[in-house]
């Protein structure tokens, strides 16, 4: 599904580099998640797989289904399946929540060559899903994002995904914010969405999103490069002794 | 004092090739707006409230000349029920016109009211002395001495539809003058439309006096023949528990000057100006407001919002004056814009001028670019950067659009935004 081999990236203003070699294959139908130290480079690795400005690749490939992203438009990206599930959502005052998620869904679909969604499907598969990530109403006529909660703001990430049905979906620090209720609403959300075809690449920082989502592969990163790879035992790992441990032994 | 020399001559110059009508109510009030603006002059680039816009092609004798917009859309306001009273080039058009009759006001025209003695008598050219202190306006007052024709609509109840001025412009050379007048009795209530270019060059005035409890809507759009030039006045004077409401659209025009001058003159009244504009390359655009709070607990708002690009100029003159004992004052002031590219720009003045000790005043201007966070998390949902840019841009605009109480006529003016940025981005 989502194939990293060997990615290097700097900051495009400095000579900084943060990704020194990244490779990763994450299969269709699998959870990986990402661990690691803050400034290991998680966040840069979501970024750069989904468009974002300020970041130079100098080395490497990343590739969605076989095709090559990173020479991709932010919205080629978004129509050929990937997702970002943002760590801090925008606020977009003045778009209104449903407008935007119908403008991104027939975008998508047009780009794709697919027929538009009309509008009665729209409102109840939009009702449909809003009703399982408990997603009221009036939430859905709002601006996007403005003056969500920190859990609605998630929740709402996740709405976006489900609406959008992307093929790969990177989660970037869904946990941050969330108090036990909400992850577990968001998590659920997520694992409804767990399917054969699709893949996913959970960024955190602590174990226990991984309670929820169960991951079957665990990637540990620092400095810019994946250092171990193993099971959900390696989560455990983390949780007990901390990165120093396995960054020590891996150095 | 005597006028400068130069003001003297580029009055006097503007002066001689008008004729003023005669024969009717109106005479004397036209004489003295003539006596009016030969104290003061025609503005120059001298004038305190003219260093941002150059008045040069607004008081020259000729007009220069502008061409037809010819758009393929569907006309603004197509789908509302209302009563239509159209001018070509500042002419009115009977042809084209509904029945000037409708319930719950009476409308005739400036030109054909020969009456000794109207009602209007007491109103033209009233607010817009009143206006003119302490800022001049001299072309309101070059309009009330010249207008060739306009609307003396005297609304006395609730009026079950909007009525709406058509302005159309089929002459390269038309130089159209219109003034309006329109008084609401106590408790009576009604919608004023206005759309259209109007003439190469247009200078309208409208009084509005809104009585007692009385409810004045105001929706225009100015219409998007590139080369069009307008200056524009309204005058208001708002009685107790009065409303006013009144929302501009401008859609280019090489030049336009709107002036707004309202007067809280009773308790409890409430005064909503608002206005959005979009501006590509050779536009000018100058909104410049001034309301006088001169009675108890009045709330008004002014929430203008500016989308610039390609070298476009945006002003915003805005006062709030508060008299001595007008007591709990609410006055409201932004003025915004977005800055679409490097070679816009945008000049604010907005002032305040307060005499009460009990009131809430606020006033704020911003200018800006994108959201580049913005733009990134919605192309990152699949929207392509155009339409992306698109939607931040209607939104930027939505605070000034969401002022019209009315969501169909809303809905109108952001399908006319939306018609403007898509002939833009092909």
């Amino acid at each position: 599904m989502l194939e990293i081999k060997n990615l290097h990236v700097k900051l495009e203003e400095e000579d900084k580099a943060i990704l020194k070699g990244v490779n990763l294959t994450v299969e269709a139908g699998k959870v990986h998640a990402i661990m690691g130290p803050n400034g290991s480079g998680k966040s840069t690795l979501s970024y750069v797989l989904s468009g974002r400005d300020g970041y130079e690749v100098t080395e490497g490939t990343a590739t969605l289904l076989g095709e090559d992203i990173l020479d991709m438009d932010p919205e080629q990206r978004a129509a050929a399946g990937l997702f970002l599930a943002f760590q801090y959502p925008v606020e977009i005052p003045g778009v209104g929540n449903m407008t935007f998620l119908r403008t991104a869904v027939n975008a998508q679909r047009k780009a794709r060559g697919e027929e538009e969604m009309s509008s009665t499907e729209f409102l109840k598969t939009i009702r449909a899903r809003a009703a399982e990530l408990k997603i009221d109403a009036e939430m859905l006529k709002r601006p996007v994002n403005v003056g969500f909660s920190g859990g609605e703001k998630k929740r709402n990430e996740i709405l976006q995904m489900a609406m959008l049905e992307p093929r790969m979906c990177i989660l970037d620090e869904t946990d941050s914010g969330l108090d036990v209720d909400a992850m577990k609403l968001v998590s659920d959300g997520v694992n409804a969405l767990r399917s054969e075809g699709r893949g996913f690449l959970v960024i955190t920082h602590y174990q226990r999103l991984l309670d929820h989502i169960k991951p079957d592969v665990v990637h540990i990163m620092s400095d810019g490069r994946i250092i171990k790879s193993g099971g959900p035992e390696l989560a455990i790992e983390v949780e007990t002794n901390g990165y120093a441990d396995i960054v020590t032994e891996e150095a | 004092m005597a006028l400068p020399q130069v003001k003297h001559d580029l009055t006097e110059e503007r002066i001689a090739v008008l004729e003023m009508p005669s024969g009717g109510w109106s005479d004397v009030a036209r004489a003295d707006a003539l006596a009016r603006l030969r104290m003061m002059g025609l503005p120059t680039r001298r004038d305190e409230y003219w260093k941002y816009t150059r008045p040069d092609s607004l008081t020259q004798a000729e007009p220069p000349k502008a061409a037809v917009f010819e758009g393929e859309d569907t006309p603004l306001l197509d789908d509302v029920d209302r009563l239509k009273i159209v001018f070509t080039d500042g002419v009115f058009d009977a042809d084209a016109s509904d029945d000037l009759s409708l319930e719950g006001l009476s409308i005739e025209r400036l030109e054909t009211s020969r009456a000794d003695i109207h009602w209007a008598r007491d109103l033209y050219g009233a607010l817009e002395t009143t206006g003119q202190t302490p800022v001049n306006r001299p072309l309101a007052a070059l309009n009330t001495a010249f207008a060739t024709d306009g609307l003396l609509i005297h609304v006395t109840g609730r009026v079950s539809k909007p009525v709406n001025l058509i302005y159309h412009h089929k002459s390269e050379t038309s130089d159209a003058m219109l003034h309006h007048v329109i008084k609401l009795d106590s408790g009576a209530e009604m919608t004023l439309l206005e759309n259209g270019p109007a003439a190469a060059r247009f200078n309208k005035v409208m009084e509005v006096d809104v009585a007692d409890t009385a409810r004045f809507h105001h929706v225009r759009a100015q219409g998007r023949d590139h080369e069009r030039r307008a200056a524009t006045h309204i005058f208001a004077r708002l009685g107790t528990e009065s409303v006013f409401k009144s929302f501009t659209l401008t859609v280019n025009g090489v030049m336009t000057r709107n002036d707004v001058i309202v007067e809280l003159t009773g308790d409890d009244a409430q005064a909503h100006v608002a206005g959005a504009c979009v501006g590509d390359g050779d536009f000018h655009h100058d909104d410049t407001i001034f309301i006088t709070h001169d009675a108890v607990n009045c709330e008004s708002r002014q929430v203008f919002k500016k989308v610039l690009r390609n070298g476009a100029t945006g002003v915003f003159q805005g006062k709030i004056l508060v008299k001595k004992g007008a007591q709990k004052t609410d006055g409201y002031q932004i003025s915004q814009s977005l800055l679409l590219d490097g070679d816009s720009q945008f000049l604010a003045k907005p002032e305040l001028e307060i005499y009460a000790d009990d009131v809430a005043c606020s006033h704020g201007s911003t200018s800006g670019a994108i959201d580049e966070e913005g733009l990134f998390y919605l192309r990152s949902r699949g929207i392509p950067e155009g339409p992306a840019t698109d939607l931040l841009t209607i939104a930027f605009l939505a605070e000034a659009v969401m002022e019209i109480e009315d969501e169909t006529l809303a809905d109108e003016i952001n399908a006319r935004i939306e018609g403007w940025l898509l002939r833009r981005r092909s």
